[in-house]
């Protein structure tokens, strides 16, 4: 269609629409740089944990791209993540050892799961396709464990020892490597992701979410943009996995577990879904409580987590991401 | 754009799963031209447009847009053919920001397309960081009628676009789609209770009851037909 001429007056400057204020799309993943290098200075010594929050981040973000941008019910995201978990550590055991390339075909891998999930559970809505989700990911826990000679079954697969990043840092005992690796590739994520979810095919999936007949009337379509949406959620729920078999070595049957699953989605209602920095919120604060709680009460630590979550979804519904902006609201007008 | 085409129906009966709301309607819109579709509430004017746009189930009759054939695609596949639809629900994207809701409506276009929204609904310039949900009615329906031309087609439905907006909005709002109209060349279907604003708008008229074509013609020759409205659209006297 031709502009339509003739209102001057009030139409807005050439190359004056809003696009955001530059540079303002990388405040947060320079947010998370700081605090990242600031963890690595202050808390030597617990690198290997921060590098296991970073995963469970990744993988949780993953999950938000279909929870909470596109509203598919799922208890079955673990099939991604182990896919790309597998892949990596059964590549590494068969001789390939370069890190990164271990991680892109954990990614591979991922995305694969991911299209072949799609496939079954996005034909079903709400609770049907919730009930498909679990049945998926105890198939693929199923055909794990069968597959004892490819994957360990449930001892789990050992024997991964991936070689240099770059062929210049090895992976140390403290865990140095891993962490800069788990925290580079978290941000480049985050970059990536914030970019996705804010295009026009990010907002589309958001409006599928909110009125899918909407969609179809502006000439949209529901299956082919949520399996896309999928197939990228892979692509991060598969790198996580990939990094966690290289980063610890070992992959076991929980990787892939419904367990897994689940405990997923509790970090990212804890967080707050569709935000993508909820899912990050959301994982360190639960890993974080599990491990701090766990080691000062071994016997009673769920109850605690329990009694955080239930609090959390009872004061604030959109998770602790949202906090700002309630902090925000109880403060006096004109406030700093 | 996708090319000025007009709109022909023919026979159309459809309804809410048996139920048949419309029956055997049959009507022409050129290519460029302006109809409105007038009626009390509850003849079937807004199942005739989700009809059209393939949100109802169709029982019988055939839909051509522009010489193709669309009785059998999806919602998607018309809308893309270039049918656009406002309903009457105004449904914006209310999490969304005015401008995330016109980058919905995209498509694959340029963003540099917005443009276009906002030179004919400045007012969307001026609130574009806002949450549709913040928005006034007058305002949401801007932003339905914006989001449905950017997707460029070549024939807009628009269900009751005035209800429950005040005048000068109604003003402001119809103005535009004259614009719309005048120079960009797009069909119009309109349905709207407001009678006058209708008239004054619209080239010809159809008149639905019980979910068919009571009466159809030009509308100047409407508003000389006292009968025609006092029997169908329960307004006893103008003056």
């Amino acid at each position: 269609m031709a502009p339509i001429p003739g209102r001057p007056a009030a139409s807005p400057r050439p190359g004056c629409r809003s696009r955001g204020v530059p540079g303002r799309e990388l405040v947060a993943p320079t947010v998370v740089a700081i605090l990242g290098a600031l963890a690595y200075l202050a808390f030597p010594d617990d690198l290997a944990f921060f590098t296991r929050i970073i995963v469970a981040a990744l993988f949780v973000m993953s999950l938000d791209l279909v929870v909470g941008y596109c509203g598919v019910a799922t208890l079955g995201h673990a099939v991604l993540y182990g896919a790309g978990a597998y892949a990596a550590g059964i590549l590494c055991v068969d001789g390939l050892t370069d890190p990164l390339l271990l991680i892109a075909a954990g990614s591979v891998a991922g995305v694969v799961a991911g299209l072949v999930t799609a496939l079954v559970i996005l034909r079903a809505h709400g609770l049907p396709q919730l009930v498909l989700s679990i049945a998926v990911v105890q198939l693929a826990y199923e055909a794990a464990n069968k597959a004892r000679d490819i994957t360990g079954g449930s001892d789990g697969l050992s024997g991964i020892s991936p070689g240099p990043v770059f062929g210049l840092f090895e992976f140390d005992l403290w865990g140095r490597t891993a962490y800069v690796l788990a925290l580079v590739l978290l941000i480049a994520t985050l970059v990536v992701l914030r970019r996705v979810v804010r295009s026009p095919f990010g907002l589309l999936c958001r409006g599928i979410k909110q009125d899918p007949d909407r969609i179809r009337a502006i000439g949209g379509t529901i299956y082919g943009n949520l399996v896309k949406m999928y197939a990228l959620s892979g692509a991060v729920a598969g790198l996580a996995g990939g990094l966690t078999a290289v980063t610890t070595g070992v992959v076991g049957l929980d990787s892939v577990s419904f367990e897994w699953s689940a405990e997923a989605l509790v970090m990212l209602v804890l967080g707050g879904a569709g935000t993508l920095y909820g899912a990050l919120v959301g994982a360190v604060v639960f890993t974080g409580f599990e491990h701090y709680v766990a080691a000062v009460d071994p016997y009673h630590w769920l109850f605690v987590v329990g009694a955080l979550l239930i609090g959390v979804v009872l004061a604030l519904p959109a998770g602790l991401g949202s906090l700002a902006a309630w902090l925000r609201r109880l403060l006096p007008q004109g406030a700093p | 754009m996708t090319g000025a085409c007009g709109l022909d129906v023919v026979g159309l009966t459809a309804g809410y799963g048996d139920t048949c709301v419309i029956e055997d309607v049959t009507f022409t819109v050129p290519a460029r031209g302006r109809v409105g579709v007038l009626g009390r509430n509850g003849v079937g004017k807004t199942t005739l447009l989700a009809t059209l746009v393939g949100l109802t189930r169709r029982h019988a009759g055939r839909i051509w847009l522009g010489g193709n054939e669309i009785t059998l695609m999806p919602t998607s596949r018309r809308a893309r053919a270039g049918l656009g639809y406002v309903p009457q629900t105004r449904d914006v994207f209310r999490s969304l920001t005015v401008e995330e809701n016109l980058r919905v409506g995209l498509k694959g276009r340029p963003v540099s397309a917005l443009d276009e929204a906002y030179a004919l609904f400045p007012r969307l310039y001026e609130r574009r960081r806002h949450f549709a949900s913040q928005l006034s009615g007058g305002e949401q329906q801007m932003l339905a009628t914006a989001r449905a031309i950017l997707g460029q087609p070549s024939v807009l439905l628009l269900d009751e676009p005035l209800e429950g907006l005040a005048p000068v909005i109604c003003d402001e709002l119809m103005r535009s789609l004259d614009a719309l109209s005048a120079k960009a060349g797009m069909t119009l279907v309109l349905v709207e209770q407001q009678i006058e604003r209708a008239l004054d708008f619209v080239e010809t008229v159809m008149i639905l009851d019980r979910g068919r074509i009571a009466w159809s013609g030009v509308a100047a020759d409407l508003r000389r037909r006292d009968d025609v409205i006092e029997t169908y659209l329960s307004i006893p006297h103008r003056h």
